[in-house]
């Protein structure tokens, strides 16, 4: 497993998030995520304009094993969707937390990323699910 | 493919409450869950272990003990039931990096880094499977040959040459599947059979009922064997370069679905990819060394995801999921291995078949085609102007770049009609097709 990015913040069930500028944040799925689904063929984003509330679905990703639902760490509108996964969603399994971001959203919320995990914390959970 | 992003119909759904409702209702895995029930194994573990013994025996086996040769351990004590069994191939998926599932009861690699690679290998060059967890069986006796026709609803006079393999189900007297399989004529009075592992102990327990009317049928189970499929353009090539001279010579000479016993090999030009290739059973002994070889020639492990997906691009049935007990042949696709001449062969299930043929086959087994982006999955409802059906098998087909499925639909859903497949309860757009979708490398 790749290593955890210290400047990002993460979810339990394998989403992490970046802050950008102007109370804006991105979201993907972690490496280890990607890791457990294998190959992604596509992935259902969701649409620009919408309401995220945190720890809903906001997002489907198919691997060839399964359709699994990614869950959006905030709350928020989403502002801006990684395009580029309509044609080539392997770019999450490439870079998961890179060219493989997933979304964008204005937060409602910021005070929200303070209940996130931080890289160590999540490392550990993930190293826990492998047992 | 088309250029657009989204199919019309996910835009134009609204979002925000009414969708959340849904996503909660239709209870996908999440990520932690998608793992499956992965149980990575300790190096202990991974010690080689002798397939003999392993597997559960179920209680009919040891009716048929004082027949099978080779099977001195048929004893039936769940406490002796390993949670899952090893083939003799597990230390080399190990080393080969694979990520070992439990697989209808046995430890195998469904994948050994990219499923998408090792499908690509497979049309394009050569990969191999550990194929060891199907049940393989040596069947003799002055009345195997009436056995088997009894037995069987495809007809083993079809195989008028020493060697040819014969695919076949095994009915129920209702019609049912009760599994698909592969037999080779060796010859008049010696068969050899390839069963499911997931339907094995009731496979053997129905053949061992069966058997009882016959006066001279042995079955013998071959556990303490290997078996490996060699599947590509490439593969024959690769796996005569491994093949000792004398074998090679037997292999080379084999004609598609055909099959030979060497020295200590059997060797069949079989498969389940839609490509050329041999499936290779070896003394348990010999696999991993056999394994070892075809790597040195450049064929490459690829898991059961990747078999999966080159046998649904190859319009193949998988047992449990396109056949079962409750839908026949006729309604499964596979109409043509109904052996229906001679007439008067009375094979078990002939009568039903023969009933539901005349007063109307209620559903067909179709290709679907998903127009749009998305992958359909075993399980989805597919709605046509002729009523519902279901998907049986769904995926992601690689070859294609698109998802395929197998559906059954009724019989009036004819292949050439648009249907409708609900995905997370929204309709999308699918074109029935005939399958299969994939052959020899190339779309059909």
């Amino acid at each position: 497993m790749s290593d955890n990015p210290e400047q990002l913040r993460y979810t339990e069930s394998h989403e992490w998030l970046r802050q950008l500028d102007h109370g804006i944040a991105e979201v993907g799925i972690t490496d280890h995520a990607q890791s457990l689904l294998g190959d992604i063929v596509y992935v259902e984003l969701p649409e620009v304009g919408s309401t995220l509330t945190a720890g809903t679905e906001a997002v489907v990703v198919e691997s060839v094993k399964a359709a699994s639902d990614a869950y959006s760490p905030v709350s928020g509108e989403v502002i801006e969707v990684n395009e580029s996964l309509n044609e080539t969603p392997e770019i999450i399994n490439q870079d998961a937390f890179g060219k493989g971001w997933i979304y964008r959203l204005k937060l409602a919320d910021s005070s929200e990323i303070d209940a996130l995990l931080n890289a160590a914390a999540y490392t550990l959970k993930a190293a826990e699910d492998d047992d | 493919m088309p250029g657009s992003r989204y199919s019309s119909a996910l835009v134009q759904t609204a979002v925000g409450e009414i969708q959340s409702t849904e996503r909660q209702r239709r209870q996908l895995p999440t990520i932690a869950q998608a793992k499956g029930p992965q149980q990575l194994p300790t190096l202990e573990s991974a010690a080689l272990q002798p397939a003999k013994g392993q597997s559960s025996q179920a209680p009919e086996q040891r009716g048929g003990d004082s027949q099978a040769t080779g099977q001195d351990s048929a004893r039936y004590d769940l406490r002796n039931i390993p949670m899952s069994n090893k083939t003799p191939l597990y230390p080399a998926h190990l080393a080969a990096g694979g990520k070992v599932v439990d697989f209808a009861g046995w430890q195998l690699p469904v994948h050994y880094g990219s499923q998408l690679e090792e499908h690509h290998q497979v049309r394009n060059d050569a990969g191999m499977f550990d194929v060891s967890h199907m049940c393989r069986l040596h069947l003799s006796g002055q009345d195997s040959g009436d056995f088997l026709r009894h037995l069987v609803a495809n007809n083993i006079d079809k195989l008028t040459e020493p060697g040819k393999a014969l695919y076949t189900p095994m009915l129920l007297p209702q019609g049912g599947v009760i599994d698909d399989l592969i037999i080779y004529r060796l010859d008049n009075s010696n068969y050899r059979v390839v069963v499911n592992a997931a339907t094995r102990e009731k496979d053997l327990a129905w053949m061992f009922k069966q058997a009882i009317a016959f006066d001279d049928v042995n079955l013998a189970l071959l556990d303490d064997t290997a078996m490996i499929a060699v599947q590509g353009p490439q593969a024959r090539e690769k796996t005569l370069q491994v093949l000792s001279d004398t074998d090679a010579v037997v292999a080379a000479g084999l004609d598609p679905f055909f099959g030979a016993v060497t020295s200590d090999l059997f060797i069949g030009r079989t498969g389940y990819t839609g490509e050329d290739g041999f499936e290779i059973v070896t003394p348990a002994t010999g696999g991993i060394a056999m394994w070892d070889k075809l790597l040195a020639a450049g064929v490459k492990p690829c898991g059961l995801g990747a078999r999966d997906t080159l046998r649904l691009e190859a319009g193949m049935c998988l047992y449990g999921h396109d056949l079962d007990e409750t839908s026949t042949p006729l309604e499964s696709g596979i109409a043509w291995t109904i052996g229906w001449q001679p007439q008067d062969r009375d094979f078990i299930g002939r009568s039903a078949l023969a009933q539901q043929k005349s007063t109307g086959i209620p559903r067909r087994l179709v290709g679907l085609l998903l127009e749009g982006k998305g992958v359909l999955r075993d399980g989805q409802t597919v709605q046509t102007t002729a009523g519902d059906g279901l998907i049986t098998s769904g995926g992601f087909s690689p070859t294609l770049n698109r998802s395929i499925a197998l559906a059954r639909v009724p019989w009036d859903c004819r292949p050439g009609s648009d249907c409708s497949v609900l995905i997370r309860k929204r309709p999308q757009p699918a074109r029935v097709v005939k399958f299969p979708f994939v052959r020899n490398g190339k779309a059909v």
